[in-house]
């Protein structure tokens, strides 16, 4: 069981990545409403928020330090706060700013901090095999630092899944290959595109642990992680930890989300994990009530701040597009 | 009195000792691909590095392109230097997305702040009936697309200052080597794959054309083992008294296109000859290259001898027909010369 200042720095975490989200989902239909226009507003192009599924990013990267590599996927952001990724420099790159990570010039899916070894790829499974190659070079450096590798349960049926996974096994590397079941790739159920119930059970097949967590609980994450992450650092190579998320929004901003029942979307939004953590914490007296408000108080001005700095920061010089083709 | 020594190796041993040196140079070097181990790789290119290196620096790979030149990609990032070879550039289609999307692509989605220091190693070309899947060049659909050098050496002495180069680049180089500039014991001969190379590492500076035959006539802008074609063509023109220049681009990207220009601006015709398919490829770009900067140096309309539009065939008359070589080459600069 986390300590109690585990558990509250984890709560901090998934409550900072909420409320960035929603800034930036609320920064997003600027100036696209009443008619939806991708390309309209201060954040153009796809958007895709990660609401429900902060237990994961908060529960693994509690166990890593900046030196770690994390490659994520389209769906970054809570991943990259977690890791440590300069909220400010994510803002600012979201909205395509000169003094964004990449200078405006990678945009909300292709993020990469050198200070927190983050990538990430906007194709789906194709962020695993360079998480693969970090942890190949950390091994051949002789260094304890690991590499964590992001993914969907879309990205299981891809040959990069399945090629990463062998690769990382045959030669030992010390990766963790993280599974974010949210259920749904877009509008395709799980059921429709996976032949088995369980994308851990394919672990086995490559001859590392694999381990199931069916419930998006923080705490069960935090503690599978920590056991992948121990043993990816020892020299016992990789693992695999499947999360059964919840995707609380569309797959991208402007998802009219036909193929989800409100139903479903209801009873998401009921059990609501960040929601039920804090009650949890609350109810187990490690956190006090106005403690967590104070932590919603911190994170909004934080947030705030970043995207503060992200509007009131200038835009590339046009003609900078033509430059970083090379070193 | 110095006295000069001849020492003379094939391209692939060439390639080899440059990569050895580079390894020996630089701890961060490492090589990985499928048989480049125990093998010395399909075409020679990693001949004697195992015994050398051991398997920690010369690590066979399963067959597994996407993962091994993703992790390349990952290696690079993370402070290495990696060798990763792709057997046959006609394999591309399986791990495309680490190359175009991943590799090429890093630097600039970084802002700059990143680099990813891979040569990816390829073996070209066809000629010897191997088919539609594994003869093919392609360097002209790499080059389309951003963020890798391409660099196709066409002798021994070129390929090993090439991967000097490559290998201390800092960005991704794409490396291809025909496998009938190799100089394999299996491949008809070339004698032109076997010459001198120093032993003492040297650089050959990617991206810088070199006149590998001058002339005053015509010049024949090529690459690669069209590059012998061409000489074999330009010895039988200057019976007939043609003089033809032929310059060997040995990078595509970036594009010598000074060379180009400074070549036709001297000779006033131009043929390019490319075993790359013809269409929107490297012989339009080179033809658009000297037209925008000689339009009015030139005599005759740029002409191009190109791999027809048609995947490869199999058969030796139906492969031949496609090929350019150096009958065709003659005839192609005759023409251009009435």
């Amino acid at each position: 069981m986390p300590s109690n200042e585990t558990l509250r720095a984890m709560h901090h975490q998934m409550v900072r990545i909420r409320l960035f989200e929603e800034t930036i989902q609320k920064a997003y239909f600027e100036g696209k409403t009443p008619a939806f226009d991708i390309a309209a507003g201060p954040i153009p192009g796809e958007m895709h928020l990660a609401a429900g599924q902060e237990p994961v990013a908060a529960g693994v990267c509690a166990h890593l330090r900046p030196s770690d590599a994390v490659t994520a996927t389209h769906r970054p952001h809570h991943v990259a706060l977690a890791h440590g990724m300069d909220m400010k420099k994510l803002a600012a790159e979201i909205f395509g700013k000169d003094t964004g990570l990449g200078h405006g010039k990678g945009g909300h899916m292709h993020l990469f901090d050198p200070a927190t070894n983050f990538g990430c790829s906007g194709i789906i499974a194709e962020g695993m095999p360079t998480a693969v190659g970090h942890a190949l070079a950390f091994k051949k450096q002789s260094r304890d630092d690991i590499a964590v590798s992001f993914f969907g349960e879309g990205a299981a049926n891809q040959g990069a899944f399945h090629e990463s996974l062998n690769l990382a096994a045959l030669w030992k590397l010390g990766v963790v290959f993280v599974c974010e079941d949210n259920a749904w790739a877009i509008s395709v159920p799980k059921d429709k595109a996976t032949a088995i119930a369980n994308n851990s059970d394919r672990a086995s097949a490559y001859g590392m642990p694999g381990v199931l967590i069916p419930d998006n609980d923080p705490v069960a994450i935090y503690e599978a992680a920590g056991e992948a992450v121990a043993r990816a650092r020892r020299g016992g190579g990789p693992s695999l930890i499947e999360v059964k998320t919840d995707r609380l929004l569309g797959h991208f901003e402007g998802d009219p989300q036909l193929y989800r029942t409100p139903e479903e979307m209801a009873l998401l939004k009921e059990r609501d994990a960040l929601r039920a953590f804090e009650r949890r914490l609350i109810d187990a007296g490690a956190l006090a009530a106005t403690d967590a408000q104070a932590v919603w108080d911190a994170a909004r001005a934080e947030v705030d701040a970043a995207i503060e700095f992200a509007r009131s920061s200038p835009a590339p010089e046009p003609a900078a597009a033509l430059q970083h083709v090379f070193a | 009195m110095a006295v000069e020594t001849t020492r003379l190796l094939t391209t692939s041993k060439a390639i080899s000792e440059a990569i050895a040196q580079e390894m020996e140079r630089d701890p961060k070097v490492f090589v990985m691909g499928e048989d480049i181990g125990t093998y010395g790789g399909i075409f020679g290119a990693t001949e004697g590095l195992l015994a050398k290196f051991g398997p920690e620096r010369v690590m066979d790979t399963p067959i597994s392109e996407t993962a091994f030149i993703g992790a390349a990609t990952g290696a690079a990032l993370s402070g290495m230097r990696p060798i990763a070879e792709l057997m046959f550039v006609d394999f591309f289609g399986v791990c495309m997305d680490q190359i175009y999307n991943h590799m090429a692509k890093i630097h600039y989605e970084s802002g700059g702040n990143l680099n990813v220091p891979v040569v990816l190693t390829t073996a070209i070309g066809g000629g010897y009936g191997d088919a539609a899947q594994h003869s093919q060049t392609l360097y002209g659909m790499f080059a389309h697309l951003p963020g890798m050098k391409i660099v196709v050496p066409s002798t021994p002495y070129d390929a090993k200052g090439l991967m000097i180069s490559a290998i201390r680049d800092d960005n991704p180089v794409v490396y291809m080597f025909h496998k009938g500039v190799m100089g394999l014991g299996w491949m008809t001969p070339n004698p032109r794959a076997t010459a001198h190379v120093p032993e003492e590492p040297y650089t050959i500076p990617i991206g810088k054309a070199d006149v590998k035959r001058e002339g005053r006539d015509v010049t024949i802008v090529t690459l690669s083992l069209m590059v012998h074609r061409a000489l074999d063509a330009a010895d039988d023109l200057a019976k007939e008294g043609i003089e033809a220049e032929v310059l060997d681009l040995r990078s595509v990207v970036p594009l010598d296109r000074e060379a180009i220009v400074s070549s036709v601006t001297k000779t006033h015709r131009l043929l390019v000859v490319d075993e790359d398919y013809r269409s929107f490829g490297l012989s339009g770009e080179v033809i658009t290259t000297a037209i925008e900067g000689a339009f009015d140096r030139l005599d005759a309309p740029p002409a191009r001898l190109a791999y027809p539009d048609v995947p490869i065939p199999y058969s030796r008359p139906l492969e031949q027909f496609c090929l350019p070589d150096r009958t065709k080459i003659a005839t192609a600069v005759r023409q251009l010369m009435s």
